[in-house]
C-alpha cells in the first residue's frame, strides 16, 4: 500500500460500534409510485449489512440516495457526520471519495482498458500522485482480485465475473472506507459468487472498510454478513442477525429464505 | 408524467371558470408544448453547466486532443468527396446561365463566394451533425445507459469535465477547420469542373477565384462555423447524457441529435444570414 493510502485511512480510523451511516425517515418517489417510505437504518463501523428485499422494493434506489445518485424527497442521511443532502459540490466530491460504490451492471469504462479504467479515478482524486505510485496501486489492487493477466484487456472481452471483479477492483483503487455493493454476486456460477463473497471479506479486512451488500443470494449473506435488513414496501421489515430471520416464523421471510434455497440447489 | 397530467387538470380548471370548451386534444397539445419547454429549458441549463466545467481548472487535455482526432478521422474521407463534388456541380450547374449573360469570367469567384459563404460551411455541418452529432449522442448514450456516467459521478471524477467539455470544444475547434478545408476543396473541385470543357491553369484559378472575395464574405462565414461546432457538441452531449433508460434511448439519442443539431444548424444560419446583410459592406 502506498503512503498516501495509509495516512487517509487513519483519518477516517473510528472506534468500533460508531454509526458511519444514519438513515432516518428516508422518502423518496417517482411519480405516484411510493419507493422509500420512513426508511430507518445504521451502519456501525467495521460492519457488514447486507439488504434483503425483492427486485423492485428500493434497493438500488436506497444506495443512490446515499451517494447523491438520485435527491430524497425528505428524511436524513448522515454519512461519516455529513448531512448527504445539505453538502455543497465540494464537500459532496470529498464525501464521494470515501465512499466506494459498486455497480449493478459493474460499469465499466467501455472505451479504456483495464488499466486505465482502474487509473481514471485515482489520477483524479488522488492530485499530484506519482506514475510510479498509480502503477503500484493498479497492480494491487488487481493481485487482490485475482486477475493480473487481464490488464491490458479491454471491458468487452472480459466475462461477466470478471467484470464484475475489475469494477471492484477500480473502486477499492482509491482506499473508500465505505464500501457499497450492488448485488455483487448476481447472474454469477455458485463458485465464482462464492470467490466474491470471500473477497468482500478480504477487502473488509485488509482495508478495514464498512459495508452495504445488496443481494439476493443468501450463500452470499451466509459468507458476509453481520446483520440483514430485510427491505418491504418501502420501510424496513425486519433488521437483526441471520439467526433471527433463519428461526423466524413470519411467511414473508420464511418465503424468501425457501425459495432463495430452492433456487441455490 | 405527473406534472404534465397536473397542468392538464390547471387548463382544465381555468377553461371551466371561463366556459371555453377545450377538447381532449387541445390538451394533450398543451402537454406536449409543455414537455417542449421544458426540454429547451434544460438544455440552456445543461449549456450553462458546461461552461461552469469549462472554466474549472483541470482541464483535460489528452481527451480532447482525442476527441479532435476522432472527429477528423470520422469525417475527412466524407468531406473530402462532398467538398469536390459541391464545387464541380455548382460549376457545371452555373456555367451555362453565366456563358448567356456573357459573364463566365465571373465563375471562379462565384463559385469560390457562394462555397466560402454559404454552401462550405452549411454542407460541411450538416454532414458532422450526421456524423459526429449521432456519434456523440450514441456513444454518451450508451455510457448514461450502463450507468457509466453515474460511476464517473460517484467517484468525483466529474463526467461533465470529462465526457461533455472535451467533446463540445473539440467539435467548436474542429468544425471551422472541417468547413475551411471543405471550402478548399470545393474550389478544386469546381476547377475540375473548368477543365473538362476547357484548359485552366489552377494557379491562376484560384487566384481569380480569390480575387474578388473579401473580408466580408469571409469572416462572417468563419464566425458562424464556431456556432455550428457548439451547436453539433451541445445538442449531441445534451441528448446523449439525458438518455433515458434502457437501450432503446440510445438509438433514439442518437437519432434526435441529428434531427434536432441539423434543425438548430439551419435557424443559425438564418439569423447569421440577417447579421451579415445588416453590415453595410
Ligand atoms: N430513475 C428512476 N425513475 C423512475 N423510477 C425509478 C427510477 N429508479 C428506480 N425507479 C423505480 O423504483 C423502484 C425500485 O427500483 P430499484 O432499482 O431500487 O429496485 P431494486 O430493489 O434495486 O431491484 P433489483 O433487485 O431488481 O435491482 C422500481 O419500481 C423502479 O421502477
Ligand atoms: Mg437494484
Amino acid at each position: 500500500m502506498t503512503s498516501q493510502g495509509t495516512i487517509s485511512k487513519k483519518q477516517d480510523t473510528k472506534t468500533a460500534n460508531e454509526e458511519v451511516v444514519t438513515i432516518r425517515d428516508l422518502k423518496i418517489s417517482f411519480g405516484e409510485q411510493q419507493v422509500l417510505n420512513d426508511f430507518n437504518m445504521e451502519l456501525h463501523n467495521g460492519e457488514n449489512l447486507a439488504i434483503l428485499g425483492k427486485s423492485g422494493s428500493g434497493k438500488s434506489v436506497l444506495i443512490k440516495c446515499m451517494v447523491r445518485l438520485l435527491k430524497a424527497d425528505a428524511g436524513m442521511i448522515h454519512i461519516l457526520g455529513k448531512d448527504v443532502n445539505a453538502l455543497k459540490s465540494r464537500e459532496l466530491d470529498e464525501l464521494r471519495q470515501k465512499i466506494g460504490f459498486l455497480f449493478q451492471s459493474g460499469a465499466l469504462y467501455d472505451s479504456m482498458t483495464v488499466r486505465q479504467n482502474i487509473e481514471f479515478p485515482l489520477r483524479r482524486v488522488k492530485k499530484g500522485i506519482k506514475d510510479k505510485d498509480i502503477n503500484d496501486k493498479v497492480m494491487e489492487v488487481l493481485e487482490n482480485v485475482g486477475l493480473t493477466e487481464a490488464i491490458d484487456k479491454m471491458p468487452s472481452e472480459l466475462s461477466g465475473g470478471m467484470r464484475k471483479r475489475i469494477s471492484l477492483a477500480r473502486t477499492i483503487a482509491v482506499d473508500p472506507s465505505i464500501m457499497l455493493y450492488d448485488e455483487p454476486t448476481t447472474g454469477l456460477d455458485p463458485v465464482t459468487s462464492k470467490e466474491i463473497s470471500l473477497l468482500i471479506n478480504d477487502i473488509q479486512e485488509k482495508y478495514k472498510t464498512s459495508s452495504i451488500i445488496i443481494t439476493h443470494d443468501m450463500e452470499c449473506v451466509r459468507y458476509t454478513a453481520n446483520r440483514i435488513i430485510m427491505l418491504k414496501d418501502g420501510a424496513v421489515f425486519m433488521n437483526g442477525p441471520l439467526e433471527q430471520f433463519e428461526q423466524s416464523d413470519d411467511p414473508v421471510i420464511k418465503s424468501f429464505f425457501d425459495s432463495a434455497r430452492q433456487t441455490i440447489k | 408524467m405527473k406534472a404534465t397530467a397536473n397542468h392538464i387538470s390547471k387548463v382544465k380548471h381555468y377553461a371551466a371558470q371561463r366556459s371555453i370548451r377545450v377538447t381532449e386534444k387541445t390538451l394533450e397539445s398543451v402537454g406536449r408544448l409543455k414537455t417542449a419547454m421544458t426540454d429547451i429549458a434544460n438544455f440552456f441549463l445543461f449549456v450553462s453547466a458546461t461552461f461552469k466545467a469549462m472554466f474549472s481548472r483541470d482541464f483535460e487535455f489528452r481527451e480532447f486532443m482525442r476527441q479532435c482526432y476522432v472527429i477528423g478521422n470520422r469525417t475527412l474521407p466524407l468531406i473530402s468527396v462532398t467538398g469536390i463534388i459541391m464545387g464541380l456541380v455548382l460549376t457545371i450547374q452555373s456555367r451555362p446561365v453565366l456563358i448567356k449573360f456573357g459573364a463566365v469570367s465571373m465563375l471562379p469567384s462565384m463559385v469560390a463566394i457562394s462555397l466560402i459563404r454559404e454552401m462550405g460551411p452549411m454542407v460541411t455541418s450538416l454532414i458532422c451533425a450526421g456524423k459526429i452529432g449521432s456519434g456523440i449522442g450514441a456513444e454518451l448514450g450508451s455510457m448514461k445507459v450502463t450507468e457509466q456516467i453515474d460511476a464517473m459521478e460517484v467517484s468525483s471524477t466529474h463526467p461533465m469535465r470529462f465526457l461533455v467539455v472535451t467533446r463540445v470544444l473539440a467539435c467548436i475547434f474542429m468544425i471551422p477547420l472541417l468547413i475551411l478545408y471543405a471550402d478548399a476543396l470545393g474550389i478544386f473541385g469546381s476547377w475540375v469542373g473548368v477543365n473538362i470543357k476547357g484548359d485552366v491553369n489552377i494557379v491562376l484559378f484560384f487566384s481569380q477565384a480569390f480575387s474578388s472575395v473579401e473580408f466580408i464574405d469571409f469572416i462572417p462565414a468563419f464566425i458562424k462555423s464556431f456556432f455550428f461546432g457548439a451547436v453539433i457538441g451541445f445538442v449531441g452531449s445534451y441528448k446523449g447524457y439525458n438518455a433515458g433508460k434502457g437501450t432503446e434511448s440510445v438509438g433514439r439519442a442518437a437519432n434526435s441529435s441529428v434531427v434536432i443539431a441539423s434543425l438548430i444548424l439551419i435557424i443559425v444560419d438564418m439569423v447569421a444570414v440577417q447579421i451579415t446583410d445588416m453590415i453595410p459592406s
